[in-house]
């Protein structure tokens, strides 16, 4: 159950690697609040520990320490088979490389999680199709991942993460594989079919040219959010009202953003 | 989920085909060379098996198997006779002469003498003619494999006349005896007229064939021959067991088919167990994107059970299929005959297939288990 809009709540959680001398910090009393209706996106430098908080916020991996709070559960207090549960009833995913199954089709890829969580074959895979076509990929549902470009194959994806109508999104560098331009439009469609009031959004990304997406960015760093944009829903709202030029200078706007240099920002 | 487990597997194609060829042919090998071994080694007790009236053998104590024989002194036949739970006891020669045909060409002969009154021993399975032509003088009945070694190319027929020890030797009729294992023509005659067929010896009563009394049991009846008389006496199914066990020590048939039926057990284990796990590993990344999604762990192992049993079954479905049809073109070669693809034979291979794949998938399913959902995350 979520409460107050929050849909994730981390207080000190921190994610360490390995025992004794081979220790890993990789995250360090990570804060963040990330509430339904927004689009957050954790940015910085490779090994900066924004993929860890992503696996620790789905419960692919446990924290070490700290209060971690998910749609209203404490991941660190269910079981495995909680856990997967969990997974398959609130969380949708989209990852950097598809990570479609190659044998079937885009229909059949979309209606995966539907078949994990028990809906007949015909049925899933129906509404499978339907759904790709609110995407507009009616025509490329019986296509293999194979013969779909990289954008129809991360549209594919989204389509997956969204039709079994998760709480939560969580992106994983959504964009990096594909040139600017379908970049964009992924981006679009994201936010026009995923950003409700009743769910939330993460993405994890390197790629600057999708930050005016975000209603909230957290800017990590060596496993610490080093600064944190809140509260840019005018931003968004602004890109669609705005020339781009408008937008970037809107978006570049922040509270503390150290790391300039090193994003090449 | 089982539809995506099915169309991974037979997605790639490649592997697909190897895994199902690499079972078939092992399948194949093992369904091959083991029932050509059982039929060879069944082979020795042949004439043993084709004697359907006695239950007893009763022989010289030195005597281990049936073919190589040290014949007994005629009056045993009547020591025996005289033991007290033999129904009847009635004698039979098995031993090896030279037949000749009219063309001249000439071979070893397997000669069984039954017993004269009684015909005890005779071949039950008759193509042409019948045992009662056994009555006609110097009258044999060959077997159908004999027949057609000396008379090529003729039609099944009686009436024709080979030639043993300078002795006519009329064909009265031809049976569908069992292979021996030297795949020698086996000719039943009487045995006072085997006795003119081969050269004399002092001594030529290989066996007493005997029948216990109603109410005795077989193995009673052989301790009480053997305590009564020194001789060996033997139940017919022991007797065989005792040809089966000679040739296994005595040969280098069981090594042979055993190095073969090693290696169709490791290429069939190996091949297809690294080409399924190859297949897993490159599947890693979709089992982890299944696994983050919310894909059970049972659910994944089911998965990839399926994947294996589909391979197992089809394979071995091929396999057994080639096997069949293999003993099939055979069953009328006069060699050999006999050799059959036993029923028992190919539930021992399902279970090796099954244990096979099981293990393959064991492997796979490991790798699986222990796979983080996380990796879906490193690109």
């Amino acid at each position: 159950m979520v409460t107050d809009g929050i849909a994730v709540f981390s207080h000190d959680v921190t994610k360490v690697f390995g025992r004794g001398d081979t220790q890993v910090p990789a995250l360090r009393g990570i804060n963040l609040k990330i509430r339904l209706g927004e689009l957050t996106m954790l940015v910085g430098p490779s090994g900066s520990g924004k993929t860890t908080l992503l696996c620790v916020i789905t419960g692919l991996l446990d924290a070490t320490s700290g209060e971690l709070v998910v749609l209203g559960q404490r991941p660190a207090e269910l079981s495995q088979e909680e856990l997967i549960l969990f997974r398959r009833k609130n969380l949708g995913f989209v990852f950097q490389q598809y990570n479609l199954i190659p044998a079937l089709t885009a229909s059949e890829n979309v209606a995966v999680p539907l078949l994990a969580g028990g809906v007949k074959r015909q049925q899933a895979v129906t509404r499978g199709r339907e759904f790709l076509a609110t995407l507009g990929m009616a025509h490329r549902a019986n296509a293999l991942p194979s013969e779909l470009s990289g954008g129809e194959q991360q549209r594919v994806a989204l389509a997956r993460a969204l039709v079994h109508e998760p709480t939560l999104i969580v992106c994983d560098e959504p964009t990096s594989a594909l040139d600017g331009r379908t970049g964009h439009t992924v981006m679009e469609l994201l936010s026009a079919t995923a950003v409700r009031p009743d769910r939330a959004v993460i993405i994890v990304t390197h790629d600057t040219r999708i930050f005016d997406f975000a209603h909230q960015i957290a800017h990590m760093d060596d496993g610490r959010i080093v600064s944190l944009e809140e509260d840019r829903k005018n931003v968004a709202l602004t890109r669609a009202l705005a020339p781009a030029s408008t937008v970037v200078s809107l978006a570049t706007k922040r509270r503390a953003f150290p790391y300039d240099r090193r994003l090449g920002t | 989920m089982n539809f995506v487990a099915l169309k991974m597997l037979v997605a790639d194609r490649s592997k697909y085909f190897s895994l199902i060829f690499a079972i078939a042919f092992a399948s194949f090998l093992l369904a091959n060379q083991i029932s050509i071994f059982i039929g060879i080694m069944t082979r020795p007790a042949s004439q043993i098996q084709d004697v359907v009236d006695a239950d007893i053998w009763v022989m010289d104590p030195q005597t281990l198997y049936s073919d190589e024989v040290y014949a007994l002194r005629d009056y045993d036949l009547y020591r025996i006779r005289s033991v007290p739970g033999v129904e009847w006891a009635v004698p039979l020669y098995k031993g090896t002469g030279r037949a000749k045909g009219p063309d001249g060409r000439f071979r070893t002969v397997i000669l069984m003498g039954v017993d004269d009154a009684t015909l005890v021993g005779a071949p039950r399975k008759m193509l042409v003619g019948s045992i009662y032509g056994l009555d006609q003088p110097d009258a044999a009945i060959i077997d159908k494999a004999g027949f057609q070694y000396f008379f090529p190319g003729q039609s099944l027929q009686v009436g024709e006349a080979l030639q043993m020890n300078d002795r006519r030797v009329l064909i009265v009729g031809i049976s569908d005896a069992s292979a021996p294992f030297q795949s020698f023509p086996v000719l039943h005659t009487r045995y006072s007229q085997a006795l003119g067929f081969v050269g004399r010896e002092r001594n030529l009563l290989s066996f007493v064939l005997a029948k216990p009394s109603a109410g005795v049991s077989i193995q009673e009846v052989c301790r009480r021959i053997e305590a009564a008389t020194g001789l060996r006496a033997r139940s017919a199914a022991e007797f065989s067991w005792d040809a089966f066990r000679f040739y296994m020590r005595n040969t280098g048939i069981p090594v042979n088919f055993g190095i073969t039926v090693i290696i169709a057990l490791i290429v069939g284990s190996v091949v297809p167990g690294q080409t399924f796990y190859i297949f897993t590993i490159e599947n890693l990344k979709q089992f982890g994107a299944l696994k983050a999604i919310g894909v059970t762990n049972r659910r994944i192992v089911s998965m990839i059970l399926l994947q294996a049993m589909v391979v197992g079954a089809t394979g071995y479905g091929l396999g057994m299929g080639m096997a069949a049809a293999f003993f099939a073109s055979f069953l009328n070669y006069s060699p050999t005959r006999g050799i059959i693809l036993p029923w028992q034979v190919m539930a021992g291979i399902a279970v090796v297939v099954l244990f096979v794949v099981g293990l393959a998938s064991l492997m796979s399913i490991r790798r699986v288990l222990v796979l983080e959902p996380a990796v879906v995350f490193r690109s």
